[in-house]
């Protein structure tokens, strides 16, 4: 296995780029940089593999896709169309899809790539906040991340219009109707996107410069920060043996991981294909070409926008004229569902490490991340929200679980009505809880061991299950349990007088949260014996210093 | 960052080849990746060679996956070339053949490299050092010093003649793009409200006459006589506008014929001949046009986000997000017994925007349609 010389070629091309460029110091300190390994970590990179397809994908549609909306009579292949008045965006989408090689594939793989875009973000963010990775040094990278999942949002709302088939129609004309109803500006704000009146002959051309040069623009740049910052800070690690917030463990950037990553690539590429190929998506030309004064029944957006249809659905008539007559129209049932769940989520998200951050005063740099159960109020409040998005995703398809479930419709409304304020309390107590149980779990295995399979009698005729210690690697997976900090005294113990910061009503507030959301819950060590499998396989108590109870 | 253990560079002593398991020695004073010969990998804490057995095995299947990439490679372009497009049929075959080509050449060619990892890669447990992202203290000062230092030199501090008007220059500077965009929507600001508020429906014909509904598709003018199934639907849009798109986004109606004893007080029955009542069918709520009707409740539903519309009581809101109920249509039958547009609608039809203001309102003033 000599790896004998470099070959010349090689030799001598690195030669002359270090010559120009010094890159032998870069590669010396970066070829062998280390990129710890974990399932989750792989999340965010089905996000990054799935923009590449979009941006390949999307460069084959620009060459036959033409973005106007001048009226033409449809004369291509698709004979249910011949002869009827339809855009020239939807004949050529039209003619993309029947009369071009290749040219369905690569629409139904685009647009598949935009979900797994999506929804790659999605899982990655959670993944980023459930393990607590957001947190110093990594907030600004945290913050891009924000800015991508909006803008990809965006993104995938101008690619959805521009077909100009019946169905990306009524999306637009929702845009619209929400767009119009903003307090003040509204009216000008369409005016001036649809350049006139809705739908008229310029959104087209517009959302397209907007879908594929300025947001892709925009994300391309972002991305780029992401991943510099990623390699920069270097990545976070799960806790387990011989990791540490000093140390990264795992595979070389060179060979290993550059060619898993290629492979992933080509896995996610691979799928993506596999999906354009087997399941049809977005058939255009069932629908027919847009206008304003029909639909189709069960019209559904793609599944990020669901969460947004789902509280415009929800959302009871309310509507408000302000100063009487001549005055203004203030339409809430369209501006509260448009506005406030996005803006909770997106302002929850963004504020998130730095609102933890003042709470738990924590201001030490973390590269060993938290397993979830060990954060219980984040894992909660995490839970939580993603309880009040999917109730809300849920009845933006309400109309397809009534039809399912045979239920009436406005009952699920109506439910929904409720659910959408209950769901998250019950969410955020029963993980909360699950938290805290699977956290006395860590703590008896730490303690008592785990079970062995071999029952034993002793003298006394007592059956007892041999309990053994943990696994190293698991023990030092569990160990690396770090009780979430307090700011110095807001605990509940802390006699004397309160320091300046903790005074006034906000100081004494911010003391009760800190002393709520951190401290040890449930201490993995709670002075046990020499857990050597004879004691009981109780579960902890929830009491930091009571003795355990022995049968 | 000098925390990895197996630099390109390292001192020491050409050596020609080595055993396995040997010391590893490199080239020194070479060129990047010098044309030295080098030793293979080495016996480094965290490398964990493979058998050669498992590296041979992995080797194998690599190489078959990469041969069955190749020939997914080579079924793409065939395939290309011998499946012509041209219709439902033969997109769907051509889609199927380079879809399924690409995908067993992707994924191919994913499992081969992974198995080329897993089984001809050593096993990796390196461990690199981190160090604060911070700077140290020196280096703050440093930076802090010749931050102040180059503001100092540059004059930009004690001479606020310069500092001021290079802002002042700056700022129309910046202005001028948004400038720029003025010209994306219409000219008249003050006339967007009136145009979303009127529609043809309120102008006469060319020759003058009341404007004739007609059918949403076949354009043909509706008889007032004919439209006589009670319970019918038919989705209705102005004559001479059968494909103005700006026009249809306000003006396409709804019509419904009842008898007379089922119509209640909030419908107005002056606008309502032999039971007739048009009504728009642009949604109040975000302007999705409310195509569906119940026929045994009357109630009229917006696909959408279903608002729910009583038909039979001036299409009041019954359920759902929706706050108005859709404007009636003044109609009225013509000479030749045709349905024609009497007025515009009394209040904007279509979803509430800012300047609509308390429309109903104004109208009950005039005595329209409450």
């Amino acid at each position: 296995m000599s790896t004998g010389t470099v070959p010349k070629p090689i030799a001598g091309t690195s030669s002359f780029l270090d010559d120009r460029l010094g890159a032998g110091n870069f590669m010396r300190r970066n070829l062998r940089k280390v990129f710890p390994d974990h399932w989750s970590f792989l999340l965010g990179e089905i996000a990054l593999y799935s923009f590449i397809v979009l941006l390949l994908t999307g460069t084959f549609l620009t060459f036959f896709f033409k973005p106007s909306m001048e009226h033409v009579i449809y004369e291509g292949s698709y004979a249910p169309l011949q002869g009827i008045g339809m855009s020239a965006a939807y004949a050529s989408t039209l003619e993309i899809s029947f009369d071009v090689r290749g040219g369905l594939l690569m629409r139904q793989m685009h647009h598949w790539a935009a979900l797994l875009f999506v929804a790659g973000m999605m899982v990655h963010m959670l993944r980023v906040f459930f393990t607590g990775a957001y947190r110093k040094p990594r907030e600004l990278n945290w913050l891009i991340g924000v800015g991508l999942l909006t803008l990809a949002l965006l993104e995938g709302l101008t690619g959805y219009s521009l077909p100009d088939d019946l169905l990306s129609g009524a999306g637009l004309r929702i845009t619209e109707g929400v767009a119009i109803s903003l307090p003040l500006v509204g009216t000008w704000i369409t005016f001036f996107l649809f350049g006139g009146e809705y739908p008229g002959e310029d959104v087209i051309s517009r959302f397209y410069s907007l879908h594929i040069l300025l947001i892709p623009g925009i994300l391309l740049g972002l991305i780029s920060a992401h991943m510099i910052l990623m390699w920069v800070q270097k990545h976070t690690q799960m806790p387990g043996k011989g990791r540490t917030n000093k140390n990264v463990v795992g595979a070389p950037f060179y060979p290993a991981f550059m060619a898993k990553a290629g492979a992933y690539f080509m896995f996610t590429f691979g799928v993506i294909a596999l999906l354009g190929t087997f399941a049809q998506i977005n058939p255009i030309w069932l629908f027919g070409p847009y206008t304003p004064a029909d639909i189709s029944a069960g019209s559904q957006p793609d599944f990020y926008m669901g969460f947004l249809e789902g509280a415009l659905r929800l959302m009871p008539s309310w509507e408000v004229n302000l100063f009487g007559q001549g005055g203004g129209t203030l339409p809430l049932s369209v501006l509260i569902p448009a506005l406030v769940p996005m803006g909770i989520i997106m302002t929850g998200l963004a504020v998130y490490p730095f609102a933890e951050r003042w709470i738990t005063g924590d201001n030490r740099e973390h590269h060993v991340v938290d397993r979830p159960r060990n954060n219980p109020h984040r894992t909660a409040i995490g839970i939580s929200a993603m309880t009040f998005y999917g109730v809300l995703w849920l009845l933006g398809a309400n109309d397809e679980l009534s039809w399912v479930l045979h239920v009436s419709l406005n009952w699920t409304t109506y439910v929904g009505r409720v659910l959408v304020f209950v769901a998250p309390v019950i969410a955020y107590v029963v993980t909360y809880r699950i938290c805290l149980g699977l956290q006395r779990k860590d703590a008896a295995i730490i303690g008592h061991g785990v079970e062995s399979g071999v029952i034993k009698r002793l003298p006394h005729g007592e059956y007892i299950e041999v309990h053994v210690p943990p696994a190293q690697d698991i023990e030092a997976h569990m160990r690396g349990k770090e009780a979430v900090p307090t700011l110095p005294g807001a605990g509940n113990g802390s006699d004397g007088v309160p320091p300046k910061a903790l005074r006034g009503p906000i100081g004494r507030l911010r003391a009760k949260m800190s002393a709520a959301y951190g401290g040890e819950k449930i201490p993995l060590d709670d002075g046990h014996g020499d857990g050597h499998g004879h004691d009981d396989h109780a579960a902890v108590g929830a009491g930091g210093d009571d003795k355990p109870a022995v049968h | 960052m000098t925390d990895n253990n197996h630099d390109i560079e390292q001192p020491g002593e050409r050596v020609p080849k080595r055993v396995i398991g040997t010391p590893s020695h490199a080239a020194t004073g070479t060129p990047l990746l010098g044309a030295e010969e080098r030793t293979g990998p080495a016996e480094v804490p965290g490398v964990d060679l493979q058998d050669e057995a498992t590296a041979k095995k992995g080797e194998r299947i690599a190489a078959f996956c990469f041969l069955l990439t190749f020939l997914a490679g080579i079924a793409f372009i065939v395939s290309y070339v011998a499946f012509q497009v041209g219709d439902l049929d033969s997109a769907a075959t051509s889609n199927l053949a380079l879809g399924s080509s690409l995908t067993v050449a992707l994924l191919a060619l994913a499992s081969g490299i992974v198995v080329w990892v897993r089984m001809v890669m050593p096993k990796y447990k390196l461990v690199q050092e981190r160090h604060e992202m911070a700077s140290d203290g020196e280096t703050r000062a440093y930076v802090g010093e010749t931050f102040l230092q180059g503001a100092a030199e540059s004059g930009i501090t004690k001479r606020p003649l310069l500092r001021r008007t290079l802002l002042a220059a700056a700022a129309p500077l910046g202005l001028a793009p948004l400038v720029l965009l003025k010209d994306l929507g219409p000219h008249e600001y003050a006339d967007f409200p009136k145009k979303l508020r009127h529609t043809v429906w309120g102008e006469k014909t060319k020759e003058g006459k009341q404007r004739r509904l007609v059918v949403e598709g076949t354009g043909a003018p509706i008889r007032a006589a004919d439209f006589n199934s009670p319970g019918g639907i038919l989705s209705v849009v102005p004559e001479g506008y059968e494909h103005d798109l700006n026009e249809l986004a306000k003006s396409t109606l709804i019509l419904i014929k009842f008898r007379p004893e089922e119509l209640k007080s909030g419908t107005n029955r002056n606008w309502a001949p032999d039971g007739i009542v048009a009504y728009s069918k642009i949604c109040t709520h975000v302007g999705c046009p409310a195509a569906l009707y119940e026929q045994t409740t009357h109630h009229i539903l917006c696909p959408c986000h279903q608002s729910t519309f009583d038909a039979a009581d001036g299409a009041k809101v019954v359920f759902g997000p929706a706050a108005r109920p859709l404007p009636q249509l003044p109609i009225a039958v013509d000479g030749e017994g045709y349905l024609v547009a009497t007025a515009d609608f009394p209040v904007p039809p279509g979803p509430s925007f800012w300047e609509r203001g308390d429309a109903e309102a104004e109208a009950r003033e005039k005595g329209g349609q409450s």
